[in-house]
C-alpha cells in the first residue's frame, strides 16, 4: 500500500511547474525598451470593428472603412472647421475647402469646374489628372448600391456629366440645381482612384477592378496602407509627398481590432493603445469621470433615438394614445441609464409649437403619469392593453435598457409590452414591411438638413424609415416648401411648420440625440467630429507624454 | 492493415462531407434575414437593394444558387465573405492555424493538469483530493469562458502586467513570422527567431490557460470513470497481486487499457472547442474560426458560414480518422477486430 501514495506524490509535483507555468516566461522578453508608443510618430488605435475593405465604392463595404477611405484616398473637396460652443472642433458643413482641386468655379444651374493641384501625385507616383477623376467619378456612378445612391443624392448621376477639359481642368454638368452636388464631392464615396493602376487590374468580368482594390489603395491620401489584414488590423504609414494639405504629423498609425469593450478599456487604462473609438456610452462616461484621459463627445449630427408607434396599427391610430404614451415614457431615467448623458436630451422641450428651425431639437414631451391615465380613460382604454415592441438585436447597447425601462412605466398604466428582438439582418426588412406596431430605433441623414429628415422620416412617400406609418399631406406641403424654398425665412418658416406638426401628431418619441465618443491619452491632440463619425488621422498629432 | 482502415473509413467520410455540404447551403439559406438589404445599408432605397442582391448572385432561385456554389467547390473556391470583403477560403486559411495553435495548446494545458488529477481521483476515490478534483473541474465548465478570461486579463494584464494586452497573437509593432504552417510558435522557431517565439508564447499563455480550464472537467472525469473500472478489472488485481511495481500497473496495465475513451473523448473536446471558443476569442482578440463563423451568422454571410461548416466537418472527419488510426496503437485488439 506504500507505492500508490509515493506515485501521488509525484505525480501533484509533476502538475505544480504546469499550474505555474504561465508566470515564469514574462522575464524572459521585455520588448517596452523600445516600445514605439512612448515617441511621438506611432499611434496605436483599438477598434470594435476594422475595416473590411479599402474600396469605399465596393459592395459591402462596412463604416470602419470609411475612416479607412477617408485617410488613404483624396477627394476634391474637403470642409472646413468650426468651433462649437462647447469649445470642440468639428467639421463645417458650409466651408467647402480645396483638397485635390485648387478651386472651382460655379456656373449657376449649369455646370462646376474644378481645377486640379499640378503637383498632386498617387502614392506610386504617377500624377493625378483629370482622366482619373472621371474614372472615379464614372465608377461611383455605374458601379450600383450604396456608392451610386449617395451620388444621385448630390444629382450626380450618369458619366456623361463628367468631362475632362484638360489634364488639370475636370467640369461637372448639373442636371438640375441642387443645394446638395457641391457638398456630396466632400462625403468619401467620390474619393479619387488612380484610374491606370486600377484599369491595369482590371479583368473583363470586373471592369472596375473591385476585387484587386478592395484589398489594396490606388491613391493619393496623405497615408499609404503598410498591411491590411481584415478583421485583424490596418497599418498606415504617412505619405510624405502628399500635396493636398499639410504634411500629416503621425508617421505611422496601426488599427487593432480588440472586440471586447472590456479589454480595449484596460488596454488604453494601462497606456498600451492611444486612442479608443466607437466607446459604450457607460465606459466613456466612467472614463471622463476619471479625469486621467481625454474625452470627447460630440452629438451626431441630424440624429436621433426614438420611439415609434405605427399609427395604422390599432390602438396606435388614437391620437390620445400616442399621446398618452409620450407621456408615460421614464425620459430623464432613459437618458441617464442608457445614454448616461452623453448626448442631448430630445424630450421636454419649452413649447407645443417648434419656435426655432433647429433640429434636431426636444419635443415638448414629459413625462406625466396621471396624465398618461386621464388620456388613456379617454381613448376608453382606462383598463389598459397589450402590444408588443421591437428592437434592433445589433444596437441592444443602447436599445436593451430602452425598452426595459419603457416596459417597467408602461405596467403602471396596465400596458403590457411584449419584447421582440430583432437580429441586425433582419432589422431592415421587418421596417420595411411596416407591421411592427411599436418600436425603438435610431436614425440619421448624412446631409445636414431638417428637411432631409423629415423627407425620408415623415413624408407621405413612405420611406423605409417611416416605420410610423405616417402620411399627411399638410406634412408633405411644408417639407417640399422647405426643400424648394428660396429665402433662408421662408426655409425656416417651413421648417418650424413641419416640426409642430411633427409634435401635435405625436407619431414618434424622441428620446435622445447620442454622441460619438472618443477617448485618448492626454497627449494626443488635434482630434476633431466628421459626419461619418470616423476619425482623421491627418489631423492627429501627438506630444511627448509627462513622465 | 492501416491502408484497410483507411479505404474503409474514407468513402463513409466522403459520404458525410457531401452530407455537410448539402445540410450547410440549406441551413444558410433557411437563416432568417435578407443580405442584400443588411449590405445595402440603412439608407439605401428598394432600387439600391435589389440591385446589390443581384451582384450577389441572390436574385436567382435557389437550386441554381446551388449548382454555381458546387461548381465554386469543384474548382476549390468558396466563394467570397461579404462580411470581411476577402475570399472565404483565404480567410479560413488565415484563421484555422490561428484556432488550432490555441486549441491544441489549451488541450496540452488541460490534459496535463487533467489526466494526473483523474488517476490520483481514481487511486482514492472519495478522498479528499478526489474532492479537490471535483470541484476544480466543476469550477472549470461553470466558469463562463469570458468570466474566466476576463478575470484572467484583469489579474495578469491589468494588475500585475505580466503577461501582454489581450489584442491578438502578437504586438502591434511585430511582424508575424515569415508563414510555413502557420502556427506562430513553430514558424518563429523553424526560422530560428527565438524571441519571436517566445512573444508568441507569451500571447497564446492567457487564451490557451482559459480554454484549458473549460477543458479540464470530461478530461479529468472521463479519466478517473475510465481509471475505476480498470483499476477493479481482475488483470490489475492479477499483476497486484504479483506484486509487480506500482508504476507499472498504474501506467502499463491500467492507463493503457483506460485510455480508449480518454482519446475519443479528447477527439471531440478538440473539434469542439475548435469552433465553438467564440468568447475566449473575442475577449483576447484571437484572430481564429470562431468569431468570424458567429460574425458571419449573424449577417446572414452565406459564403462564410458554408465555408465554415464545412472546414470544420472536414477537420472533424480527419480527426476521426486519425483517432480510429491511433487506437490501433493503443490497443491492438481494434486493429485486429476490424
Amino acid at each position: 500500500m506504500d507505492d500508490p501514495r509515493r506515485l501521488t506524490l509525484w505525480l501533484c509535483l509533476l502538475t505544480a511547474p504546469a499550474l505555474g507555468c504561465g508566470k515564469g516566461s514574462h522575464t524572459a522578453y521585455a520588448a517596452d525598451s523600445k516600445n514605439p508608443l512612448k515617441g511621438t510618430s506611432t499611434l496605436l488605435v483599438a477598434v470594435e470593428e476594422g475595416p473590411n475593405s479599402l474600396d469605399i465604392q465596393g459592395v459591402g463595404t462596412n463604416r470602419p472603412s470609411y475612416g479607412a477611405s477617408w485617410n488613404v484616398y483624396d477627394r476634391l473637396i474637403t470642409f472646413g472647421k468650426k468651433t462649437r460652443p462647447d469649445g470642440q472642433v468639428m467639421y463645417d458643413y458650409e466651408k467647402p475647402e480645396p483638397e485635390l482641386a485648387e478651386r472651382w468655379e460655379i456656373d449657376p444651374g449649369k455646370s462646376i469646374t474644378f481645377f486640379l493641384r499640378k503637383d498632386a501625385t498617387f502614392h506610386d507616383g504617377t500624377p493625378v489628372t483629370a482622366q482619373d477623376v472621371k474614372w472615379s467619378f464614372d465608377r461611383a456612378v455605374t458601379i450600383g448600391g450604396f456608392p451610386t445612391f449617395q451620388m444621385k443624392a448630390g444629382s450626380l448621376e450618369k458619366p456623361a456629366q463628367f468631362e475632362v477639359v484638360d489634364d488639370h481642368t475636370f467640369r461637372v454638368k448639373l442636371v438640375r440645381n441642387d443645394k446638395f452636388t457641391l457638398p456630396d464631392l466632400g462625403v468619401p464615396v467620390p474619393a479619387i482612384y488612380n484610374s491606370k493602376l486600377a484599369k491595369s487590374h482590371a479583368t473583363p468580368t470586373d471592369p472596375w477592378a473591385q476585387t484587386w482594390l478592395k484589398n489594396n489603395a490606388a491613391a493619393s491620401g496623405g497615408y499609404k496602407v503598410d498591411k491590411f489584414e481584415p478583421g485583424v488590423q490596418l497599418q498606415l504609414r504617412r505619405f510624405e509627398n502628399w500635396k493636398s494639405g499639410p504634411v500629416p504629423q503621425l508617421e505611422r498609425v496601426i488599427l487593432r481590432v480588440v472586440p471586447s469593450a472590456a479589454t480595449r478599456r484596460a488596454m488604453l487604462e494601462r497606456g498600451d493603445v492611444d486612442v479608443l473609438f466607437d466607446l459604450p456610452p457607460r465606459d466613456v462616461s466612467e472614463l471622463a469621470a476619471k479625469g486621467t484621459f481625454k474625452v470627447q463627445g460630440v452629438p451626431v449630427e441630424n440624429f436621433m433615438w426614438f420611439i415609434d408607434m405605427n399609427v395604422k396599427k390599432p390602438p396606435f391610430d388614437k391620437l390620445e394614445v400616442r399621446q398618452a404614451i409620450a407621456a408615460a415614457i421614464p425620459y430623464d431615467q432613459i437618458y441617464g441609464s442608457a445614454c448616461y448623458g452623453r448626448g442631448v436630451p430630445l424630450y421636454g422641450g419649452p413649447s407645443k409649437t417648434a419656435t426655432t428651425a433647429e433640429w434636431p431639437q426636444p419635443y415638448p414631451y414629459k413625462t406625466d403619469l396621471a396624465k398618461a391615465k386621464q388620456l388613456l380613460a379617454a381613448a376608453g382604454l382606462s383598463k389598459g392593453f397589450s402590444t408588443t415592441l421591437y428592437y434592433n438585436l445589433g444596437l441592444s447597447t443602447w436599445s436593451e435598457p430602452i425598452a426595459l425601462m419603457l416596459q417597467q412605466n408602461l405596467r403602471k398604466l396596465n400596458i403590457d409590452v411584449t419584447l421582440e428582438k430583432i437580429p441586425a439582418a433582419n432589422w431592415r426588412g421587418e421596417m420595411g414591411k411596416k407591421s411592427m406596431p411599436f418600436l425603438i430605433n435610431d436614425m440619421g441623414g448624412w446631409l445636414n438638413y431638417p428637411d432631409y429628415f423629415f423627407f425620408w422620416n415623415y413624408h407621405s412617400q413612405n420611406a423605409v424609415f417611416n416605420t410610423m406609418s405616417y402620411q399627411n399631406p399638410d406634412m408633405d406641403k411644408a417639407i417640399d416648401a422647405a426643400r424648394f424654398a428660396e429665402s433662408p425665412e421662408l426655409y425656416a418658416s417651413a421648417v418650424k411648420t413641419f416640426i409642430t406638426k411633427a409634435f401635435d401628431d405625436t407619431p414618434r418619441i424622441p428620446l435622445f440625440q447620442s454622441n460619438v465618443d472618443v477617448a485618448m491619452k492626454p497627449n494626443i491632440h488635434g482630434y476633431q467630429y466628421w459626419f461619418h463619425r470616423q476619425v482623421d488621422f491627418r489631423q492627429l498629432y501627438k506630444t511627448v507624454s509627462a513622465p | 492493415m492501416t491502408m484497410q482502415l483507411l479505404s474503409k473509413r474514407l468513402v463513409p467520410a466522403l459520404i458525410s462531407l457531401i452530407g455537410v455540404l448539402i445540410v450547410s447551403f440549406v441551413l444558410t439559406r433557411a437563416l432568417p434575414g435578407d443580405p442584400a438589404a443588411y449590405l445595402a445599408g440603412p439608407a439605401a432605397t428598394a432600387d439600391a437593394v435589389a440591385e446589390v442582391r443581384k451582384s450577389l448572385g441572390l436574385d436567382r432561385n435557389v437550386f441554381e444558387q446551388f449548382v454555381v456554389y458546387v461548381k465554386q467547390i469543384t474548382r476549390g473556391e468558396l466563394g467570397d465573405s461579404w462580411a470581411t470583403g476577402q475570399p472565404v477560403l483565404s480567410e479560413l486559411v488565415n484563421r484555422l492555424p490561428a484556432s488550432i495553435e490555441l486549441t491544441a495548446l489549451g488541450l496540452i494545458l488541460a490534459l496535463i493538469v487533467a489526466l494526473p488529477l483523474g488517476i490520483i481521483a481514481a487511486l482514492r476515490p472519495n478522498s479528499p483530493i478526489d474532492h479537490t478534483a471535483r470541484v476544480v473541474s466543476t469550477l472549470g465548465v461553470s466558469l463562463p469562458t469570458f468570466f474566466t478570461g476576463l478575470l484572467l486579463v484583469y489579474i495578469f494584464y491589468y494588475q500585475l502586467d505580466w503577461l501582454p494586452a489581450p489584442m491578438g497573437r502578437l504586438a502591434p509593432f511585430t511582424d508575424a513570422p515569415e508563414k510555413i504552417t502557420g502556427f506562430y510558435t513553430v514558424d518563429s522557431l523553424l526560422t530560428g527567431d527565438f524571441y519571436l517565439f517566445l512573444e508568441a508564447l507569451r500571447f497564446l499563455i492567457l487564451p490557451a490557460f482559459t480554454l484549458g480550464m473549460f477543458a479540464l472537467a470530461p478530461i479529468a472525469r472521463m479519466t478517473r470513470a475510465s481509471m475505476l473500472g480498470v483499476l477493479s478489472s481482475d488483470y490489475v488485481r492479477t499483476a497486484r497481486a504479483n506484486r509487480l511495481p506500482a508504476w507499472k500497473v498504474l501506467i502499463v496495465y491500467a492507463l493503457r487499457n483506460a485510455l480508449l475513451p480518454i482519446v475519443t473523448m479528447l477527439g471531440m473536446v478538440f473539434s469542439f472547442l475548435l469552433g465553438a471558443n467564440v468568447l475566449v476569442e473575442k475577449v483576447f482578440s484571437w484572430p481564429g474560426v470562431g468569431s468570424f463563423a458567429l460574425e458571419a451568422l449573424m449577417i446572414s454571410d452565406y459564403a462564410a458560414v458554408q465555408g465554415f461548416v464545412l472546414s470544420m466537418g472536414l477537420i472533424y472527419v480527419l480527426l476521426n480518422l486519425s483517432i480510429d488510426i491511433a487506437y490501433g496503437y493503443i490497443d491492438p485488439r481494434v486493429q485486429v477486430e476490424s
